[in-house]
């Protein structure tokens, strides 16, 4: 007894130490989180076990385009220009994982942190916080990120930037709407009650309660990033040529998905596989961080 | 301490003191006035029981002391605690009392806890946000006083979450709270209200005890059960202005403003028979946006008199209590 409860003092009844012991037990989020691990794991290791290069093309080939096979070495098979798909998943898949990965986390820290603190306060700043989001939105996307490109430069960053900096719009306006309502709450007057100052009693109390939501929010945000990354780079405003992403490969292998159906089947089968999982995750995780359901 | 109780006034001595406070909501439909220039005080270890029926201003009035008041809404006014003014614009000031040397315990306990943090960390958060004490002083603090307010099992509760307290062990952890940082002042808004009969008087004899050990209590509360289980002093509240003052046992005993008469007649009682029809109090209040003439209460009060509809009663001193009533002042024998 005394152990347990001098474990208390640890992990236990905290917010995160809590919600990892409940996320252990839930399944299918484990089995999601070691699916991650390991497409992870083949994102990396992938490219280096593979004698081909990204950009090699195999002109022993005749089409160039080989189906997957064991005999030639190429075992997701090649694109059209005879280069091997078995790297390109892979490198396809590290870029995009980056890219679902900082975007994402960039439009969540901003976006609950704008959101929370709006909501929270309420009234005139309320109201000036939510007009600058307004303004944003109205910019046009496209715009915003072809002028972002051309003054800075084409960088893989700044494409995480450009789809982060426009995905916190979204997520500020959702967490605002559920901190006006928390804020109503008589655990959060019993907050200011007790003297607790604004930025702890959002740190506290509202944030840790609208996680469910903004959880929820960012598993769907994750494959719009990744999808969007594709059509940027579809623009040449993404990533270049040889380099790569799964948004790219699907978008490739779907333009010659009769002749060549698997060039795009395996991109779109890693992408399904890697969204399917990234749900399971985040649906776990919201129940984990909701003590109710543990 | 005990020689504040058996009298209307407190004397020199108030630990908090209200001095002729106004709450106003500004509404799209106009301003609505819930609280019109209330004064009172608290000694040092007593307990004031503030009653009236809904609306009547008796929450509103200490939301604005603690700066709590909804959107829309303005204090007017005084309120000292300790001699430190507690409204105005300064918030640092009175967050520095609040949560340390005043507390406040809400009417919801299913609401006033936050979901997703284990008990033991929501008792310690003032503690160790102020800087209070450290983590093991305030684990110890902590399980003194989930013991305080008799929550068995107090160790294994630090780690279990709100839900999975029933609603009379949540609003004892709310005050187990409240009495983490040995308050002066513990301001109780109908905390038994939302509770079943026999957890009130649980929760009742916790505040007592409180009370017995030097705790101010200030309690907001329309049943009156809960005002002769702990009450020093009782302030009746009518239309956001107080009508009477007085000890809690003279008040039972008699009293003297015809609304306290019919609220407490409209206590039903087990020695009544079951023939007895319970008296109720005929009529509505009246609208907070209308500033009534003359007395607010007469057009339900069964001894209006001829100058009530015409001149508002001012509360006077009679002896012991506090009253402001035409009748009462007549039947004193106060001029005519």
């Amino acid at each position: 007894m005394a152990g347990s409860i001098r474990a208390s003092a640890t992990t236990e009844g905290t917010l995160w130490g809590d919600a990892r012991r409940r996320l252990r037990g839930n399944r299918a989020a484990v089995a999601a989180a070691a699916f991650i691990g390991l497409l992870v794991l083949a994102a990396l290791l992938g490219p280096l076990v593979s004698p081909y290069a990204l950009d090699q093309v195999d002109w022993t080939l005749s089409p160039l385009a080989s189906p997957p096979s064991l005999a030639n070495g190429h075992w997701f098979g090649t694109d059209s220009n005879g280069r091997d798909l078995f790297v390109r998943v892979w490198a396809g898949t590290q870029i995009s994982l980056l890219v679902a990965l900082l975007a994402t986390a960039v439009s969540v820290v901003i976006g609950v942190a704008w959101g929370a603190t709006a909501g929270y306060l309420g009234g005139r700043v309320d109201g000036w916080m939510m007009r600058v989001v307004d303004v944003l939105y109205a910019l046009p996307y496209m715009f915003f990120v072809i002028i972002l490109t051309v003054v800075f430069g084409r960088s893989l960053w700044l494409i995480f930037l450009a789809i982060g900096a426009v995905g916190w719009l979204t997520m500020a306006r959702v967490v605002r709407g559920q901190a006006l309502a928390l804020r109503q709450r008589e655990f959060v007057l019993a907050a200011v009650a007790l003297g607790l100052p604004a930025r702890r009693i959002i740190a506290r109390h509202i944030v840790p309660n609208v996680l469910g939501t903004v959880i929820v929010y960012a598993t769907l945000t994750v494959p719009q990033v990744i999808l969007f990354e594709s059509f940027l780079s579809f623009l040449g405003l993404g990533v270049q040529e040889p380099l790569t992403s799964l948004g790219r490969l699907v978008a490739e292998g779907a333009l010659e998905m009769e002749t060549a159906p698997w060039q795009l089947m395996v991109p779109a089968g890693v992408l399904a596989l890697l969204l399917l999982a990234l749900n399971f995750l985040g649906d776990g995780l919201r129940d984990a961080l909701d003590p109710r359901l543990g | 301490m005990r020689s504040t109780r058996g009298s209307a006034e407190v004397g020199p001595d108030a630990l908090f003191e209200v001095r002729d406070l106004s709450v106003r909501f500004a509404t799209p439909r106009g301003d609505v006035t819930a609280v019109r220039g209330v004064s009172l005080e608290i000694g040092r270890g007593e307990c004031l029981a503030v009653v009236g029926e809904s609306g009547s201003g008796k929450s509103q009035l200490f939301l604005a002391c603690l700066g709590l008041l909804a959107a829309g809404g303005a204090a007017e006014g005084s309120a000292t605690f300790d001699g430190r003014q507690l409204l105005g614009p300064d918030d640092a000031k009175r967050r520095s009392l609040l949560g340390t040397r005043v507390a406040m315990v809400f009417q919801d306990p299913m609401n006033a806890l936050t979901p997703h943090l284990a008990i033991g960390r929501q008792l310690a958060e003032v503690a160790l946000d102020r800087g209070l004490m450290d983590a093991e002083a305030a684990r110890a603090r902590s399980l003194d006083v989930l013991q305080a307010v008799r929550l068995p099992d107090a160790g294994s509760r630090l780690r279990q979450y709100p839900h999975e307290l029933s609603g009379g062990q949540r609003q004892r952890v709310a005050i187990a709270m409240a009495l983490m940082t040995r308050p002066e002042l513990l301001i109780a808004d109908e905390p038994t209200t939302a509770l079943d009969v026999t957890v009130q008087a649980q929760v009742i004899e916790v505040l007592a005890e409180a009370r017995d050990r030097g705790l101010a209590v200030a309690l907001v509360t329309h049943d009156m059960g809960v005002v002769a289980g702990i009450a020093d002093r009782v302030a009746v509240m009518y239309a956001g202005r107080i009508v009477e003052v007085a000890p809690a046992r003279d008040l039972f005993a008699a009293p003297a403003h015809p609304y306290t008469a019919a609220l407490l007649a409209s206590v039903p009682r087990l020695d009544a028979s079951p023939a007895e029809r319970l008296a109720g109090i005929e009529g509505q209040p009246p609208s907070p946006g209308v500033e009534p003439e003359g007395c607010a209460f007469a057009p339900r009060c069964p001894a209006v008199l001829e100058a009530c509809r015409r001149h508002r009663p001012l509360l006077e001193r009679f002896d012991d209590r506090s009253v402001a009533c035409h009748a009462h002042r007549r039947s004193q024998g106060h001029g005519s």
